[in-house]
């Protein structure tokens, strides 16, 4: 659709703007001030340049959580977005049948995270959840998501997948209804095998939507810090101490302020360039295709 | 394999599916239905004597009842804000060009990119300085900082679908834009205000570290006063799975009356 040149389209888009930026705008200045100064006491601070950045850059414990983050939103990523999609082709198309599927595939999603949390946190204790005792009592392995590394970073990993494949499945849901009857009756005649129907029809109309799913679980998977902090507390050891964690240990437990701002700022920064480049990947890729 | 056989293996599939996704949340309504005695005593798959004294507490103590009213207040006027600001701008995005607008637009973006742990400190300081701290007002704005822009992407999408000659005929018919934009768009686009409120009430719903760092008090949303479960003699595992349950009722009333919406669709536009 052509659009019409209008620079006053700004006044429709000041409230956005004003109300955006007073929360953005200024949080962010006020990082920037912390990352360069050391702050000593009231009224009492030091210029000290990039020295919290170098600090920040060089800090071991950072690098492990970082690849241990990055790690989490890959095999976040592997496993939801495909099961995503087989959910969504499997679930009914119309009927009473498909707005329970919808309403119950949609439960998750609307649980507070500390809550989410809390389920987890029960269905995993061997004495008291029904998973944990499941694992332990009947397929006889020794499950305990307090004390062994991996049993916790399998805990959050299941939960994450049972917490937000449903977004990527009604994102791809509501894509797939949105593909006109026309083209599968065009795959009828042509006698398509249902592989093909999927490569050829129905994964590529699905590309705009699995743009948006995959854009918003590597955003959030990488912020992640209410769940794994309720579950685990970032425990055993290091095991499941995800970026936001380690920030908040370092912001608010150490009250570290300068090193918190630069770690924010250069994390911040390191998401932004990540979806910027994947973004356009995507979208060149559409248009090429097209 | 023929056709028939494949789609009954896909609907076991999906049925399976759908236990394994319900069973941790019945397994929390199981548990909000037991005594302590039960549930420490060893595990049952259903309450052997039910009991509603969990949610009793909840419901007549004003510690914990206070604690939903708060958080459905921001929520909703969260919700409100977010539309009655993203849908002049979404209007603007999806029918003109003007100067800066995709970069304006990736800006929009890249808030909802920002970790809330990032900002945490000086939005406590900032909230405090303007007097908005522990308000139900401070939480909701704060809110906007990732639902407007989401509102914003998810609005233009659906303003894109509708052809642009509908604008230029009411014009035409001497329509003024306020009458237009009121009597005729924004009924085209009645799904995508529901699907774009879904996801504000969501979103809003779900947040706990902004809600839980600007509020002490007055405004203290129902996930923080959880944190009352535990005291000295460990945590009412009862009373927690009680709570945890009624945190589901808000969503689940909210995803039924846009059920519809949902399934008619994200896919249009640029989503």
């Amino acid at each position: 659709m052509p659009k019409t040149h209008n620079n006053r389209a700004w006044l429709l888009v000041l409230p956005v703007v004003i109300s955006v930026a007073f929360s953005a705008i200024i949080p962010l200045m006020t990082v920037v001030n912390y990352s360069v100064q050391d702050i000593l006491g009231p009224g009492q601070r030091v210029w000290v340049g990039n020295e919290w950045f170098t600090d920040t850059i060089r800090d071991k414990d950072l690098h492990a959580a970082f690849l241990r983050n990055l790690l989490f939103s890959v095999e976040v990523l592997l496993i939801e977005v495909p099961l995503g999609i087989l959910v969504a082709l499997g679930l009914p198309a119309k009927g009473w049948r498909a707005s329970l599927a919808l309403v119950l595939i949609a439960l998750p999603l609307l649980i507070p995270g500390n809550v989410v949390g809390t389920i987890w946190q029960i269905f995993g204790r061997a004495d008291i959840g029904l998973g944990g005792y499941f694992v332990n009592n009947i397929l006889g392995i020794s499950y305990n998501y307090t004390l062994e590394a991996n049993d916790a970073w399998y805990t959050v990993l299941i939960m994450d997948v049972w917490h937000w494949t449903p977004l990527v499945a009604l994102l791809c849901y509501a894509g797939l209804r949105a593909i006109p009857d026309a083209y599968y009756q065009a795959a009828r005649i042509d006698a398509a095998k249902p592989w093909a129907i999927f490569w050829y029809i129905q994964l590529p109309k699905l590309r705009g939507v699995l743009l948006i799913a995959l854009l918003l679980r590597f955003m959030d998977s990488f912020m992640i810090y209410t769940e794994p902090f309720v579950i685990t507390g970032g425990g055993p050891g290091t095991a499941t101490t995800f970026l936001s964690i380690y920030l908040t240990n370092i912001a608010i437990g150490q009250f570290d302020l300068g090193n918190g701002a630069a770690f924010s700022l250069i994390y911040f920064l390191f998401i932004q360039v990540f979806c910027y480049i994947f973004y356009t990947i995507i979208q060149n890729l559409g248009r090429e295709s097209n | 394999m023929n056709t028939q056989q494949r789609s009954t293996l896909g609907s076991i599939a999906i049925v399976i599916y759908f236990l394994l996704l319900l069973l941790p949340i019945y397994w929390l309504i199981n548990m909000s239905l037991k005594t302590n005695d039960e549930i420490l005593s060893g595990l049952t798959l259903w309450p052997r004597n039910p009991t509603l004294d969990n949610y009793r507490e909840i419901f007549t103590n004003e510690a914990w009842y206070s604690g939903y009213i708060n958080s459905i207040t921001y929520t909703v006027i969260n919700t409100v804000m977010a539309l009655v600001i993203a849908l002049p701008a979404a209007y603007a995005f999806s029918r003109y060009n003007f100067l800066g607008d995709n970069h304006l637009f990736f800006w929009l973006l890249t808030n909802r990119m920002a970790p809330p742990a990032v900002f945490l400190l000086p939005f406590f300081q900032l909230y405090q300085n303007v007097g908005l701290f522990d308000t139900h007002l401070g939480v909701a704005l704060a809110h906007l900082l990732f639902n407007v822009p989401l509102a914003v992407w998810i609005l233009e999408g659906f303003m894109s679908g509708v052809p642009k000659e509908i604008d230029e005929t009411a014009q035409i018919d001497g329509y003024s834009f306020p009458r237009f934009f009121f009597r005729i768009f924004i009924p085209l686009i009645r799904s995508g205000i529901g699907v774009t409120a879904f996801f504000c009430f969501m979103f809003s719903w779900v947040e706990l570290l902004l809600a839980r760092t600007l509020t002490t008090v007055a405004a203290k949303p129902i996930a923080s006063v959880m944190t009352r479960t535990v005291s000295a003699s460990g945590i009412d595992w009862g009373l927690l799975a009680a709570a945890g349950v009624l945190t589901i009722v808000p969503g689940a009333l909210v995803i039924w009356f846009v059920r519809n919406y949902i399934a008619k669709g994200f896919a249009l536009g640029r989503v």
